[in-house]
């Protein structure tokens, strides 16, 4: 064996632990919506127990790339695997907290009623709701501070509220896995406070958590990893080494003033 | 009245308008959820060239050609719907008027160009039905219930009805959680593992289903109404899905009785002489019914609006 095949083998025994032992892993994942691509051969290792903050501009394929590795969007090419193996052996393993303004809130349902749904792979179709599954969604509400509105009807609630509802739901789900998109997006401060206090408490507990973000003041106090995307692949790695302000100029383009990316890349340091 | 004139002449359209209006306001509560509540008209006007070519090939005008010929032509119209809107990347409400004005123009052309129009298919048949024509000859009074010579002898589209109901509540029974979370939060319910564009294809063939068992009965009018009029009422009674549901079939039996009762006996006692059409008064008091509850109802605020923080 030469240097190079040897490099090159070693290369592959590491791409196959990164796969193995990542929580999501994806490898050249391409989504498009209509002509031109919403994400373009995007590589990711999300590392298990970590919390990532994905980010990017506008339109930067941020809650694609989340919905292309649950299997919400089809992708053109590329594979995702969750803990090493294919996505359908894995769905129990992971929640998911779409953005709040993508659902209906006119839709007939108490806080309760929307939590227990993230019960579904639990109860499959005909099983009886008892009353252990619901004191299991009670507490999932007490976790994100709503227990208060369990029987409220959902479209009474402000968004901050609703999203709390949300995050209560893929708590239901017991997940290892917690992808979530936009989970800060118009809420009050109380909410986001909420929010993150549970997010670090999973973590804490050795879940992992990927979360679209698009606060970029608040990445380094939030977030311990970061992945940065503008339809492309920016970068990714912990938020000391890579919420540079050079890699937000190239993530951003333009879009984002550099006085701005200094003042952010500082508070990184 | 009494037994002897009730049971044979009003009891069987009355228990078909019931059943009738139960299949179709039962997954009209999706469809009305899922801003769908149109399919039912669609369904109702794609209908026309499979029943002309059902009788094209079998030359019958029976009913079972010509259900199985509207069958077909509904589920025909229902994946061209979804593919349109998928391939096409429009609004479903765009990909159902597409479908529904070509094939029912399809149907029309295949009626004038082929030699069925010397068939009578009658129009008004086809949006009233003949609701009161289905009498129970062979019954003499409430002791027929029990006898089975005179059960015999019962009209076929009641028991066909029936059995549909049947399967429309079993359908929604069996796949009740997962429509559910589709039907509030698609991309949830595919995280989850829910195969959401199947279960909203099965969905609409079972609402085409209901469609095409009542069209024979009691014809298009009150199809379309039964699929909006009642899960749109009962939506503005209730905040709950279960709960909706239950006053959906609440509103449906409601409608289907009294609009009988009325369109039979109505004119009567305002000195008239000829009864009106039922299935004309069954979607009239549906209606009447969508209306009292849009002033009156408990939950009408839309409460969905964006609310801010």
């Amino acid at each position: 064996m030469t240097h190079l095949e040897l490099a090159a083998d070693h290369g592959r025994m590491v791409e196959a632990e990164n796969l193995a032992s990542s929580p999501l892993a994806i490898r050249g994942l391409t989504v498009s919506y209509g002509e031109k691509p919403a994400i373009f051969s995007v590589d990711a290792t999300f590392e298990d127990g970590s919390m990532t903050a994905i980010i990017g501009p506008n339109g930067a394929g941020k809650s694609t790339l989340l919905k292309a590795a649950l299997g919400v969007v089809r992708p053109l090419s590329g594979r995702v695997t969750v803990y090493g193996g294919p996505l359908e052996g894995a769905r129990g393993r992971i929640a998911y907290v779409p953005q709040r303004a993508s659902v209906d809130w006119d839709f007939p349902a108490r806080v309760i009623d929307v939590v227990l749904m993230g019960l579904y792979r639990e109860l499959g179709l005909l099983a009886r709701v008892t009353g252990r599954h619901r004191s299991r969604a009670m507490d999932c509400l007490a976790r994100v501070g709503m227990e208060n509105f369990a029987h409220r009807q959902i479209g009474k609630l402000s968004g901050g509220q609703q999203q709390r509802v949300f995050l209560a739901r893929a708590l239901a789900q017991d997940a290892d896995l917690y992808l979530l998109d936009e989970p800060f997006a118009g809420v009050d401060a109380a909410t986001e406070k909420a929010i993150i206090d549970v997010l670090k408490a999973l973590n804490a507990g050795g879940k992992t958590v990927v979360a679209v973000h698009h606060d970029l003041a608040t990445v380094t106090e939030y977030f311990d990893r970061v992945f940065l995307i503008n339809v492309r692949k920016v970068g990714e790695g912990p938020v000391e080494s890579t919420f540079t302000g050079e890699a937000l100029q190239k993530a951003y383009g333009g879009r984002l003033a550099v006085t701005q990316i200094d003042g952010l890349a500082l508070g990184a340091v | 009245m009494s037994g002897a004139d009730f049971v044979p002449l009003s009891l069987v359209p009355i228990l078909i308008g019931v059943f009738t209006a139960i299949a179709c306001a039962l997954p009209g509560n999706f469809l009305l959820l899922r801003r769908q509540a149109l399919i039912g008209d669609a369904i109702s006007h794609v209908v026309l060239p499979g029943i002309v070519l059902a009788f094209l090939v079998t030359g019958s005008t029976g009913t079972w050609p010509m259900m199985a010929g509207a069958a077909v032509a509904a589920v025909v119209a229902v994946v061209l719907i979804e593919a349109i809107r998928r391939l096409g990347r429009v609004e479903s409400g765009a990909a159902m008027g597409v479908v529904f004005t070509a094939m029912f123009a399809g149907g029309v052309l295949l009626l004038e160009r082929s030699d069925t129009s010397a068939v009578h298919l009658d129009v008004e048949h086809a949006l009233m039905g003949n609701l009161e024509s289905l009498i129970w000859l062979d019954a003499e009074g409430w002791s027929s219930l029990l006898d089975p010579v005179a059960l015999a002898g019962l009209p076929p589209e009641l028991t066909r009805i029936f059995v549909t109901m049947l399967g429309v509540a079993a359908f929604l029974w069996l796949f009740w959680r997962p429509l559910k979370i589709a039907t509030f939060d698609e991309g949830f319910a595919q995280g989850a593992g829910i195969r959401t564009g199947a279960l909203g294809m099965a969905l609409v063939i079972v609402a085409a289903i209901a469609a095409v068992a009542a069209f024979d009965a009691v014809g298009s009018i009150i199809v379309i109404a039964m699929f909006i009029c009642p899960p749109a009422a009962a939506r503005l009674m209730t905040d709950r899905l279960e709960a909706q549901i239950a006053w959906s079939v609440g509103f449906a039996t409601l409608s289907a009785v009294a609009g009988y009762v009325l369109a039979g006996y109505g004119p009567l006692w305002f000195g008239g002489v000829n009864a009106v059409s039922a299935a004309g008064m069954i979607a009239t008091v549906s209606g009447v019914i969508l209306a009292l509850a849009t002033i009156f109802g408990p939950c009408r605020s839309r409460t969905g609006a964006p609310s801010g923080t």
